[in-house]
């Protein structure tokens, strides 16, 4: 995918002004934020699996050579494959030559963001083969040509009025008649026009929530069982996954489970978690023949051992984003890349480097929310601190930002001060900024502070606000 | 044949891996101790205390934790019941009397003759059918999730291509938790192993995809029935 984070601010301004966009975004601030939270009521121990979920992953990272030689064991054990691919490059070839190797003409693909990482569908699509999305979100915007604006919901952005406005266009076979007013219509019709891209595809391609080494297996949660269809019917089943995707046991990934639906969906459990190791066995009716996993590093070894190893434990839950109000504002497009909202703005300079996405980790009002809620507790406004720090020791940013960021991280870094004269702090940027004549250089400038108080907060600063109306 | 050193790239990989955590030789033996025994031992983490509950207490969690998530039960007495109460769920709902069911032979062997209204086929399902019934390995009383393991017995297309899908769980083998489903998995089939897909299933397909509305049935069974069996 085109790497359009550098055009952050366009990105925002633009978002700013699409009604669309606003209206989508008005039901992430209500609907995700108030299904979680009825989730952690529902569940006393939540706060201390979430400790424990932590630890797993923590431990799984200072010994993840070791599970990895176990996995593989018993993935060869179980029939199947592991390839490892040291970027996206890598990863697009050995799932092109799997899929030549089988003359594919048809794909199935589940949501991955993994291969929305490494831009998967573009190339097998120039090889000449038919790639099709199968999870709804995934579907409507792979119709509409748009990346997705959320890890979990992609088509989190569009309203109900302009799907229907693509089905129309796309499914011209249907009678032009036909009602589809309701949501209920959409899905019926999705559901029809899949149904026969599943049974005809000769590869199915997912991601993988999980690997466990103790049985060398690869774990999908789903909802809509489009996943299931998408491995279970080819006679090919590709898993697209990265390192850090690693847990010891099943016990283990039970615990992390038990956080992962409640912080997404607010589900107490998705509809669907499946379990899979190894292609179909000798006795077996259906499956796939050939079972393969494709590990992706791009450059998250590179992550171990340094201040965003944390980053490491996420699993792309979307809590941090949906609790964002910096994302319920500007929308995952801003981003500019596959990762938006908190865990983006942490990832995305890792990945693509700092200096295309350096504006991402200064997207925050710092008001803590997105660590409150993340069920891994993962600091992510500790580590995109660091990333302006990093910014700023590489001289990218503009002269004033990095008069201004040197006063600000003073406070920052001491949490108490920080909490007392953050209104104060971030008067002193304004004033800074100001004086200079630069506002526009700094942080979140431009629209951006037509539509916030921060960072020049009038009366309560954001942190005073959300601990008004929050939960954490 | 491959363009791409996979083997190479895993070297390189593991070597950034271990250089990262400062390990060496030296210290692998210690790790390689803790590794080993998390992976034999299975400890379980915290477990909620909301399961722990006595037989019918759990059955009553079970249900209403499914219920709860738009899956409908009923019970009944004994196996011999099932193909009734099949009959009766589908005249219920206005749904052809007509299902698929795999090898198993708790399903395989029921009178299903005694509906002579009744077509039953038997093997993986195909994309026609309506309706599919399937046995569950075990159900988890915690979050009302039914768990199926693939094989001749119960196919695991039959989970996912009929829009109706009734699954038959003995009471008995509703666990309270994931982790006691797990303990009978490595039972069955080996410390270690496992079936080539276990499937943990709770409620039907659902999508909220569009502006975060649920709906029902998006891309598996609309409906998910569940006929929890008293006896064995
Ligand atoms: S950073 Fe935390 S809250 Fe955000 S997606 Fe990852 S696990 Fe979820």
């Amino acid at each position: 995918m085109e790497i359009r984070s550098p055009q952050f601010k366009a990105n925002v301004r633009e978002a700013l002004g699409n009604e669309h966009l606003q209206e989508a975004l008005g039901k992430v601030r209500t609907g995700f934020t108030g299904k979680r939270a009825i989730a952690r009521a529902g569940l006393p121990e939540f706060d201390e699996l979430r400790d424990q979920a932590r630890d797993i992953k923590n431990h799984t990272f200072s010994h993840l050579d070791l599970y990895y030689d176990m996995y593989e064991e018993r993935v060869r054990d179980a029939g199947g494959h592991v390839h490892w691919a040291g970027d996206a490059s890598d990863a697009r070839e050995i799932i092109a030559e799997i899929c030549q190797r089988h003359d594919a003409r048809s794909v199935t693909k589940g949501k991955s963001m993994i291969a929305e990482e490494v831009a998967l569908n573009g190339h097998l699509e120039e090889l000449g083969m038919e790639v099709v999305e199968t999870d709804l979100g995934e579907y409507i915007i792979q119709i509409r040509n748009e990346p997705p604006s959320h890890i979990i919901a992609p088509a989190v952005h569009l309203t109900k009025a302009q799907v229907e406005q693509s089905f129309r266009e796309l499914h011209t076979d249907l009678p032009p008649e036909r009602n589809l007013d309701e949501a209920a219509s959409l899905v019926n019709e999705a559901r029809h026009v899949l149904r026969q891209k599943y049974i005809d595809a000769d590869i199915g391609i997912t991601g993988a929530n999980f690997l466990v080494a103790e049985t060398g297996t690869s774990i999908i949660v789903t909802n809509e069982g489009n996943g299931d269809l998408t491995q279970t019917l080819p006679k090919v089943h590709i898993v697209l996954t990265s390192l850090e995707k690693m847990v010891p046991t099943l016990e283990d990934v039970s615990t992390i489970l038990r956080v992962l639906a409640r912080s997404a969906t607010g589900q107490e459990y998705s509809s669907y978690t499946t379990f899979s190791t190894g292609p179909r066995r000798p006795q077996d009716p259906d499956g796939p023949e050939e079972y393969h996993v494709v590990i992706l590093d791009n450059g998250r070894s590179g992550m171990l051992g340094t201040e965003f190893q944390d980053m490491l434990r996420c699993i792309r839950c979307g809590a941090c984003m949906n609790h964002c109000p910096v994302y319920h504002t500007v929308g995952g497009h801003s981003y500019g890349w596959v990762y938006p909202g908190p865990m983006g703005s942490v990832l995305t300079p890792t990945l693509v480097g700092v200096d295309k996405a350096g504006h991402l980790p200064n997207a925050s009002t710092f008001c803590g929310r997105c660590e409150a809620v993340c069920p891994m507790r993962i600091p992510l406004p500790k580590m995109m601190r660091h990333w302006r720090e990093r910014e700023f020791e590489r001289h990218l940013s503009p002269r004033t930002v990095r008069w201004a960021l040197r006063a600000w991280a003073w406070v920052a870094r001491r949490p108490a001060l920080y909490h007392l004269t953050a209104s104060c702090a971030a008067r002193v940027l304004r004033i800074a900024a100001l004086g200079r004549g630069r506002i526009k250089q700094l942080p979140l400038a431009g629209n951006w502070t037509d539509h916030r108080d921060l960072p020049a907060p009038r009366g309560q600063t954001f942190q005073e606000m959300w601990r008004a109306g929050g939960d954490e | 044949m491959s363009n791409i050193d996979s083997k190479a790239n895993r070297a390189t990989i593991m070597a950034n891996v271990r250089n990262a955590l400062g390990v060496d030789a030296s210290s692998d033996a210690t790790r390689r101790k803790t590794v080993k025994a998390r992976l034999s031992k299975h400890s379980r983490n915290l477990i909620p205390e909301r399961a722990n509950l006595g037989a019918p207490e759990r059955l009553a969690l079970f249900r209403a934790q499914a219920e709860a998530v738009a899956a409908s039960v009923a019970e009944i007495k004994a196996l011999k019941d099932v193909p009734q109460a099949v009959a009766a769920y589908l005249r219920d709902n206005n749904l052809p009397q007509r299902v698929r069911h795999g090898a198993d032979e708790d399903i395989a062997k029921l009178p299903w003759d005694s509906v002579p209204t009744m077509d039953v086929d038997t093997g993986p399902a195909d994309p026609q059918d309506s309706t599919s019934v399937s046995k569950a390995f075990g159900g988890v009383a915690e979050t009302g999730t039914l768990v199926l393991t693939s094989g001749m017995d119960n196919p695991t297309t039959l989970n996912f291509l009929p829009e109706n899908h009734i699954v038959v769980l003995k009471a008995g083998e509703i666990a309270k938790t994931y982790e006691d489903v797990w303990d009978r998995v490595r039972e069955a089939y080996g410390a270690g192993q496992m079936p080539r897909a276990v499937n943990m299933i709770t409620g039907p397909s659902r999508t909220g995809d569009i502006e975060q509305q649920i709906e029902l049935g998006a891309h598996g069974p609309r409906r998910l029935h569940i006929l929890i069996v008293a006896e064995d």
